[in-house]
C-alpha cells in the first residue's frame, strides 16, 4: 500500500497535502484501490464554502458511490478538470494526477486533526481486522 | 454436485429490435380504415401516426419468444437478491387479477366491487403492520418513501415547525437519503454499532429540534433486526420527531412482529417483495405508506373509506392531504394480486412463510460461513452478508464470485452492499426454496472458493455459456451509449 511520507490523511481516506494556505486534497491508494475502477467523479465547483467533513465531491465506480469530504473548513479555489473526462486517473495516480480539489483553508488549528503517514498505516491495519 | 442438477444453457443469439426487422407492408393483419383520411383536410392526419414496426404476428411472437428464452426469472431458478425479496410470484394471483382487466376505473357500478377488495387489502396491511391509516397508491417503493417523508413534512408544518433534517443509519437502504432529499430534507449518517444495529446510545447525539425523522430499516441491510428500536423510538419521540421505517425487510417480520408496536410513525411496504407480485422488470411494483393516527389526514388523496352501512367509496375531500401521487388508483392490478397472496395463505401462512424465509437464510449462512468469512456473528433474520474477504488474497472478488454463480443457473446476489461491510455478498433466499435447492446452492458457493484456491484466473472468465460473456462494466459506465440512435447514428 502507498502512503507517501510527506502527506496527511484523513478516517475517511482523503489525502491532503498542505501547500502555504491552501490543501490540495484527494483519495488515497487505499480508497481507489477498494473502490475498483472510477467511471465519473463529480466536484463542488470552486467558490463554494465548505465546513470540515462537508462533502466536496463524489466519486462513483461500478461498485459504490463513495462522497470526498472535506479536511478543513474553507473554501474551494481550484477543482482538477482533467477527471471530468480522465476519471480513471483516480486509479493511476491516486496521489498526482488524480488529486481532486484545492481547498483555502480557514483555521490552521484544524490541520491538527488529520493522521501523518504513520499514523493513517496504522488507521489501515486496526481497520482490516 | 449431483448430476442430476438442472443446468441452464441459454441460446447464443443476437436478437435484432423489432424495427430493425420492420419491412414496409409487412403485417399480421388487415386492419380496416376507421375513417376516409383524405376527408380530414384541417389535420395532418399522416403526421400523428407513430413509426411504428412492420412485422408480421409470427415474426412478433418468435421476436419475444427468443428474448424471453434469454431473461433468468424466478420461475427458473433460484434468485438470492438480497433486500430485494425475490419470491415466487403464485399462478393463481395472476390469474385473479387477468378477470379484471376489462373493468375500466371510470366506471363506477363495475369498479365498485374492486374498491372493497382494495378496502380489504388496506385493512390486511393495517392489521400486518399495526398501524391506523394506509395509502395503497404509491407505485413503487421510493415511490412510498418520498409519499411518507412527504406526509411527515406536513404533518411538521400543521405543528407549526420547520424541521429539516433526517437521520439514515449507514445500514439503510441506498434510496432512503435520496427520497428524503427530494422531499426537501436534508440527511445525515448515522454509523451503526459493532453488533451491526444502532444503538439508542449514539442516536442521542444526533437529536436536537432540526431532527425531522429518523428513517431507519428494519431488519437492516445486514438482515439484523434493530434491536433497540423501541427504546430509539421513545428517543424520537421525546424529541418531537417521527420515527419512519423502510418496510423492504418485512418479509422478516410479517406474522411474527409488527412495526406499529415498536413505535414506527410511518412506513412503506414493497408489495412486489414481501407480497409476492411480480418485480424485478416483471411488472409495476406498488409501495402503500402507513401511518399511525396523527399522520392520517396528511396521507394521498383520495382515500379509500367505508360508511357505517358497508359502502366503500373514495373521499377526494381531504384538505390537510398532501395531494395525489399518483392518477387513478394506483397500480390497482399489483395491489388485487398482493390481496390474493394475503388470503390465500391466511394469517397462520404468513406466519409460516416468515418463518420459513429466516429458516432457509440461516441454513444457508451456517452451512456458507465455514468457507466465506462473516462480517457480523449477531443473528440474522431472512438475509444475512457474507464478504470475499477469504478468497481476496487468491485474487478471487465478490463480482467474480457472483458472475460464477450464474454459469449454475442462479441469479448472483446483491453485491457490495451494504456498504459498511467491505466485498459483501446480501444472500436472501426467501420462503421459496427447497432445501435440495438451497443445498444445491450453497454446492455451488463452496465449488467457486474451491476453484478460487486452484485455478482462480478461470473465475476471472465467468460466466461463460450466457448470451454475452463478462461485461465491461467500466468500460460502459466510462462510454455511454443510452440510445439504440447512439449505437447507430443515421
Amino acid at each position: 500500500m502507498n502512503i507517501p511520507e510527506q502527506l496527511r490523511y484523513t478516517k475517511d481516506h482523503e489525502w491532503a497535502k498542505i501547500e502555504d494556505n491552501t490543501l490540495r486534497v484527494g483519495i488515497t491508494d487505499y480508497a481507489q484501490h477498494e473502490m475498483g475502477d472510477v467511471v465519473y467523479v463529480d466536484l463542488k465547483p470552486t467558490g463554494t464554502k465548505v465546513e470540515k467533513g462537508d462533502p466536496v465531491g463524489t466519486v462513483e465506480s461500478v461498485k459504490a458511490v463513495s462522497e470526498v469530504f472535506a479536511p478543513v473548513s474553507g473554501t474551494i479555489i481550484e477543482t482538477n478538470a482533467a477527471l471530468e473526462q480522465s476519471p480513471e486517473l483516480v486509479n493511476q495516480d491516486s496521489y498526482g494526477q488524480g488529486w481532486m480539489v484545492v481547498i483555502a483553508f480557514e483555521d490552521a488549528q484544524d490541520l491538527e486533526a488529520l493522521m501523518d503517514a504513520k499514523d493513517y498505516e496504522e488507521y489501515l491495519s486496526a481497520e482490516a481486522k | 454436485m449431483s448430476d442430476r442438477s438442472p443446468v441452464v444453457n441459454f441460446p447464443v443469439l443476437r436478437e435484432p429490435l423489432l424495427s430493425e426487422m420492420s419491412g414496409p407492408g409487412r403485417n399480421g393483419m388487415l386492419v380496416p380504415t376507421p375513417f376516409d383520411v383524405s376527408r380530414c383536410t384541417d389535420v395532418d392526419v399522416p403526421s400523428l401516426l407513430p413509426a411504428l414496426p412492420e412485422v408480421s404476428e409470427v415474426e412478433t411472437v418468435r421476436h419475444f419468444t427468443r428474448l424471453s428464452r434469454l431473461n433468468f426469472g424466478i420461475d427458473q431458478g433460484m434468485y438470492p437478491l438480497g433486500s430485494c425479496t425475490m419470491k415466487y410470484n403464485p399462478k393463481i394471483a395472476d390469474e385473479i387479477a387477468s378477470r379484471l382487466a376489462p373493468v375500466h376505473p371510470c366506471d363506477r357500478r363495475a369498479f365498485s366491487p374492486v374498491l372493497k377488495h382494495l378496502f380489504t387489502l388496506k385493512t390486511c396491511l393495517q392489521e400486518i403492520c399495526g398501524m391506523d391509516g394506509c395509502c395503497l397508491w404509491p407505485a413503487a417503493g421510493a415511490h412510498g418513501e418520498l409519499t411518507g417523508m412527504l406526509v411527515i413534512k406536513e404533518a411538521l408544518s400543521a405543528r407549526g415547525q420547520t424541521r429539516t433534517k433526517v437521520l439514515v443509519p449507514d445500514t439503510a437502504h441506498g434510496t432512503n437519503p435520496s427520497s428524503c432529499t427530494i422531499a426537501g430534507f436534508t440527511t445525515a449518517s448515522i454509523p451503526s454499532g459493532r453488533d451491526g444495529f444502532l444503538l439508542a446510545s449514539d442516536l442521542k447525539g444526533f437529536l436536537d429540534s432540526d431532527v425531522a425523522a429518523l428513517m431507519i430499516t428494519n431488519p437492516n441491510t445486514l438482515g439484523i433486526f434493530e434491536q433497540e428500536i423501541t427504546e430509539i423510538a421513545r428517543l424520537l419521540h421525546e424529541n418531537g420527531s417521527f420515527l419512519y421505517m423502510d418496510g423492504a425487510n418485512m418479509n422478516a417480520l410479517v406474522g411474527i412482529a409488527r412495526p406499529g408496536d415498536m413505535g414506527v410513525d410511518c412506513m412503506h411496504l414493497n408489495l412486489h417483495k414481501t407480497f409476492g407480485t411480480p418485480h424485478g422488470g416483471g411488472g409495476p411494483g406498488s409501495g402503500p405508506v402507513l401511518v399511525k393516527k396523527e399522520l392520517e389526514p396528511f396521507l394521498p388523496r383520495p382515500r379509500i373509506v367505508q360508511d357505517e352501512s358497508g359502502q366503500v367509496s373514495l373521499m377526494g375531500d381531504c384538505p390537510e392531504s398532501i395531494g395525489q401521487v399518483h392518477s387513478l388508483l394506483g397500480n390497482v392490478a399489483v395491489l388485487v394480486r398482493a390481496l390474493v397472496y394475503i388470503l390465500s395463505l391466511g394469517g397462520e401462512g404468513l406466519k409460516d412463510a416468515t418463518v420459513r424465509a429466516c429458516l432457509n437464510a440461516n441454513y444457508l449462512k451456517n452451512r456458507l460461513k465455514k468457507t466465506f468469512a462473516l462480517p457480523y456473528a449477531t443473528p440474522t433474520l431472512h438475509e444475512f452478508v457474507l464478504t470475499d474477504k477469504n478468497q481476496k488474497p487468491q485474487g478471487v472478488s465478490t463480482l467474480d464470485i457472483a458472475k460464477a454463480l450464474m454459469e449454475f443457473g442462479f441469479h448472483p446476489p446483491t453485491v457490495y452492499f451494504p456498504l459498511v461491510v467491505q466485498g459483501a455478498l446480501m444472500i436472501e433466499p426467501t420462503e421459496s426454496e427447497p432445501v435440495s435447492e438451497l443445498t444445491r446452492f450453497a454446492d455451488a458457493m463452496e465449488a467457486i472458493a474451491l476453484a478460487a484456491g486452484k485455478r482462480p484466473e478461470d473465475l476471472h472468465e465467468t460466466p461463460r455459456g450466457m448470451p454475452c460473456g463478462r461485461v465491461d462494466e467500466v468500460w460502459a459506465a466510462r462510454n455511454l451509449v443510452l440510445t439504440w440512435n447512439d449505437l447507430n447514428p443515421s
